[in-house]
């Protein structure tokens, strides 16, 4: 189990306190797809992915996004069982989805870097610390279920 | 040039930055001025870190306090200096790396030569192994992100990132 401080329990509520999901949640997904241009192969569906101000306006992307943010609810909520409250989604994203796990990273790197644009110093190297620790704990559950 | 660029992409990416068996394969792309980058991501790179160097100590200390901070690991190599937040060596360590990076992207196509004393340097006496130099690349976009807000946009993003993990590959070319 993970032990979590009082301290790193603070700064990741106070981060998800003051986020808004359906603006975070598109810029970070569209900027993982245009950094990292090889996640758009799990996007064939998803329309014009043409170049960066295609996937910045994409509205399927956008949607997207906000759901996959809100996905963070569940470890938010369960911080004491992350492991198990992503089992079932571990499964979806090897046997369903096919997803390489090595992508979670990229997305959740995204994440942290929009994050840090819209905090600003706020997002100290403590906050970042934290927050990147339970982004980590999410990805190793996300990733445990493949085979 | 689609395939290359994705593989290279990938090698970077990944933490096995040893030169050996790869080691042709960053010749190329280091010969040629990396294909990785346009002009204008080369003009973009140039002008951020160019506003970086009149602040240098402050982005460069945060920089490494983000990285020692978030990847404790990295304290290993920092035993003999006082990594304090704030702290004098934080400062003038910072400066150094962050003076390094922004020389090295006023001529990015000559990167092989503007390294080869840094080269030399972190393969026979520093020693750092290459997987630390991804974590510091992230931090630096962070730092960076912090910094900038939105003008530091997907596309600065990415440009950015190619070139520090360019930097990076480099930096490691030399350790064998």
């Amino acid at each position: 189990m993970v032990e979590w401080t009082d301290e790193e329990r603070a700064a990741i509520s106070d981060i998800f306190s003051k986020l808004d999901y359906d603006d975070i949640g598109p810029k970070s997904l569209s900027r993982c797809l245009i950094v990292y241009p090889w996640t758009q192969r799990y996007f064939g569906g998803f329309g014009n992915l043409y170049n960066a101000e295609a996937i910045m306006n994409n509205p399927l992307i956008a949607k997207h996004g906000t759901t996959v943010l809100h996905g963070l609810d569940r470890a938010l909520k369960n911080m004491d069982d992350i492991k198990n409250t992503y089992a079932e989604l571990s499964v979806l994203h090897s046997e369903k989805l096919h997803v390489d796990p090595d992508n979670f990273k990229l997305l959740s790197d995204c994440l942290t870097i929009v994050i840090a644009g819209k905090m600003g110093n706020a997002f100290t190297p403590e906050y970042q610390a934290s927050f990147q620790k339970f982004l980590s704990v999410v990805v190793s559950a996300l990733g445990r279920q493949y085979h | 040039p689609g395939a290359e660029k994705w593989l290279t992409n990938t090698f970077t990416q990944t933490c096995a930055v040893r030169p050996s068996r790869h080691s042709t394969f960053t010749h190329s792309t280091s010969a040629t001025g990396y294909n990785m980058l346009t002009k204008h991501e080369k003009e973009l790179i140039a002008k951020i870190w160019d506003k970086m160097i009149p602040v240098a100590s402050d982005i460069g200390a945060e920089c490494l306090l983000r990285m020692m901070t978030t990847f404790p690991g990295t304290k290993t190599y920092f035993a003999h200096l006082d990594i304090r937040p704030g702290s004098p060596h934080l400062r003038s360590h910072g400066k150094k790396i962050v003076l390094a990076i922004a020389e090295c992207s006023k001529d990015i196509s000559s990167m092989m030569v503007t390294l080869a004393p840094l080269q030399t340097l972190h393969a026979y006496k520093l020693r750092i192994d290459p997987c630390n130099f991804k974590l510091l690349c992230h931090c630096i976009l962070v730092t960076l992100a912090a910094h900038m807000g939105d003008e530091f946009n997907p596309v600065a993003h990415a440009a950015m990132d190619k070139y520090l993990s360019a930097f990076a590959a480099v930096l490691a070319e030399k350790y064998r």
